[in-house]
């Protein structure tokens, strides 16, 4: 290339040197080949978000209102309940999961998204299975098995649609153009084996041809815990190994304290279930293991948890400006103070109080919501405008979306925790009622704490609706931006 | 960590190794429990649940009630659902041996219900506090399912089947509540709940 004729690459990108204008071109590439599937991935999550979080307030609402909307079976409080739960688990959280999964293989990979159809393929039947999951759970067909509550003529479609996908991503990774793994690759590829292990041993064991008695309660929490400990926290993790540095333009704190968590996590968090059975039917040496296993997690939440700080630190200004950022960080510090709360609840001591109260629930929702979905919202705000090339619309939008569910999320957990904690209190106290007509008694006691969690909820819809919104009006912007281009080169041609 | 293999090899051994710990050892430990002679009765147990209640186990199952009740009674002093009188003993694994799917439970927005059976044992209270929880449980936030129950024109006489109600919760007058085939057999199931018999290990 001589310098009479500059290289187009150089004519995109005057001001770049040409290899950084390279560079360039390959994400480029690498964004555009995204495009299609994650646009499918991505709205199909928002909208079972959406979705989600109405069941999630039906079914606030009834915990204190147990009149409201009683008459109708498809919407009593024990249906609504898990189909919240698997509409946001399998809906939102997987999907969005797997869009950014997607990306993040392909960029730390470097090679465009090969076979898209084969991705869209698996949205289609992911959402079909999930769709007639959760209607099934409406009108009454619940396996009646915690977080695999979807009967067994839709799972087979969701197992389906997994495969595809664990496929595409061993063959990306199999064709990488980039030696180095990188650390958000090595929680990305773990994730991809963990899941499908996971689900479809549980759904043989508990659901096909079910093992006897209280093994399956085993099954049931090694397998539930584990969505959480082997699927949906190393998808949040790479994620915040991405962006945090991503956005600062500077590299992780240190490698090796990176080694070290990864291997503890995989090491102790697959042992961590049987903790919700403190107490149970069964022989105390399981029980025992998983509380063991469970404060061995404070090795991986430490070391991840200085690790991210401490890359963040001196940067804490950047957060004023960058809404990935905010997401991000909100994220990975609610990551930290989830998973040490969660330790301190496995040990025997706290799970005889906590242990069947709202404050479970309220750990579950600072696990999966202020640490993993805040990651999801950040990851899908810094993604969207690189594969679409268009600028979010409105930054007080975002700002309406980060506020609301922040606060939101922030008046869902604390005093739900205090709600709970008392609540156990007063459960392990016989001379406390349960119920009473007049006197204080352990249902009464928790009401003004339900009550605070719907009005968090509706708090947290309304940073949902700006989401929606938001995504709604990037992808029309995208949409429009595309047509005046078609038009410009057709009228060029006249 | 830049050797595919390797890493793999982590991933799969780490899951691989809490796969026998905690779903294949148990397995082979009590996966394979049997019924036992009770001393004092002479009798099997656990026995399997007529089919009625087997029938009203599905609706328990359809309609979440395991959202907000256990089945399960903790240790003496480890807690205090012994002394709420939620059983007389802890329960252990054979308790459950014919359940499918076992119904533990993880939250007791209601009470435990592992010897419901043997608290309540009037078909009546349950079909009233199935209709309208309050009406038994006063200060309950429980959900009504009046869905499983119709309401009727009372014909020549009235039925039998018809569930006795106190004024306020009547319907108006000419009318009866009858319950569906799903309240009945729900109702059957309640009242097969209850794990007392004094098994070998839990004495």
């Amino acid at each position: 290339m001589n310098a009479a004729s500059p290289s187009i690459l150089a004519a995109l990108s005057p001001s770049d040197n040409e290899e950084l204008a390279q560079r360039r071109a390959v994400l480029a590439e690498i964004d555009a080949s995204c495009r299609g599937p994650l646009l499918f991935l991505f709205s199909g999550s928002i909208i079972w978000l959406l979705v989600g979080t109405v069941f999630a307030l039906l079914a606030s609402l009834k915990l204190h209102n147990p009149e409201y909307l009683a008459n109708y079976s498809w919407l009593t409080f024990g249906r609504v309940r898990p189909a919240h739960l698997n509409a946001v688990i399998y809906g939102f959280a997987s999907e969005a999961a797997i869009g950014v999964t997607l990306w993040l293989m392909c960029r730390l990979c470097r090679t465009p998204l090969l076979f898209g159809w084969i991705i869209n393929a698996a949205g289609v039947f992911w959402n079909l299975g999930v769709t007639i999951g959760v209607v099934a759970i409406l009108a009454g067909d619940s396996t009646g098995i915690e977080w695999l509550e979807i009967p067994p003529y839709a799972t087979p479609i969701l197992f389906v649609s997994y495969a595809l996908i664990a496929v595409w991503g061993v063959i990306t990774f199999r064709f990488r153009r980039e030696k180095h793994l990188y650390v958000s690759q090595w929680y990305l590829l773990a994730a991809l084996f963990w899941f499908p292990w996971i689900y479809s041993a549980a759904q043989i064991l508990l659901v096909l041809d079910p093992v006897r008695g209280t093994v399956q309660a085993a099954v049931n929490w090694w397998f539930a815990h584990n969505v959480l400990g082997l699927w949906f926290t190393p998808i949040g993790l790479a994620s915040i190994y991405y962006f945090i540095p991503k956005v600062l333009g500077k590299p992780v704190y240190n490698y090796s304290l990176s080694v070290l968590g990864f291997w503890s996590l995989a090491l102790f968090y697959n042992w961590n279930g049987m903790h919700h059975l403190v107490g149970g039917p069964m022989p105390a040496w399981l029980i025992t293991v998983s509380i063991v296993a469970s404060v061995m997690m404070t090795i991986p939440v430490i070391t991840v948890g200085i690790n991210h700080h401490l890359t963040m630190w001196g940067s804490f200004r950047e957060l004023k400006t960058s809404p990935v950022l905010r997401f991000m960080v909100f994220g990975g510090m609610s990551y930290t103070l989830t998973s040490l709360h969660g330790i301190a609840l496995a040990l025997r001591s706290v799970s005889e109080v906590t242990h069947f109260t709202h404050s479970t629930i309220a750990h579950s929702h600072q696990g999966m919501y202020a640490f993993f979905t805040m990651v999801m919202f950040g990851a899908i705000y810094y993604i969207m405008p690189r594969v679409l090339q268009v600028d979010w619309p409105s930054a007080r939008l975002i700002r309406v979306h980060f506020w609301a569910v922040a606060i939101g999320i922030l008046l869902y957990v604390f005093p739900l925790i205090v709600g709970g904690t008392l609540e156990g209190m007063a459960m392990t106290n016989p001379d406390v009622p349960f119920v009473d007509a007049v006197k204080p008694s352990v249902v009464s006691l928790t009401l003004p704490y339900l009550k605070t969690r719907s009005y968090s909820g509706m708090l947290i819809f309304l940073g949902h609706l700006a989401f929606a919104i938001s995504f709604g009006w990037i992808v029309l912007r995208w949409a429009q931006a595309g047509r005046l281009a078609r038009l410009k080169t057709s009228l060029a041609r006249v | 960590m830049n050797y595919g293999p390797i890493l793999f090899l982590g991933i799969f051994l780490t899951v691989a190794s809490s796969w026998c710990g905690l779903v294949l050892i148990p397995h082979l430990q009590f996966g394979r429990q049997q019924p036992v002679k009770i001393e004092e009765t002479g009798e099997l147990y656990p026995q399997s649940r007529p089919g009625i209640a087997q029938q009203g186990m599905a609706v328990y199952q359809a309609n979440g009630c395991i959202y907000c009740h256990t089945q399960q009674v903790r240790a003496e002093h480890f807690g205090a659902d012994i002394a709420r009188n939620w059983g007389q003993r802890r329960t252990v694994a054979r308790d459950y041996i014919f359940d499918k799917p076992v119904m533990l439970g993880t939250m007791r927005t209601g009470p435990d219900l592992t010897n419901i059976g043997l608290r309540q044992n009037s078909v009546t209270w349950h079909l009233q506090h199935l209709y309208t929880p309050v009406i038994t449980s006063k200060g309950s936030i429980m959900p009504p399912f009046r869905f499983l129950f119709e309401q009727r024109k009372i014909g020549a006489k009235p039925s039998p089947d018809a569930v006795p109600l106190p004024k306020e919760y009547a319907p108006e007058p000419g009318y009866e509540i009858i319950p569906k085939a799903e309240a009945k057999a729900l109702v059957q199931y309640l009242l097969s709940l209850k794990a007392s018999a004094p098994l070998p290990e839990t004495r």
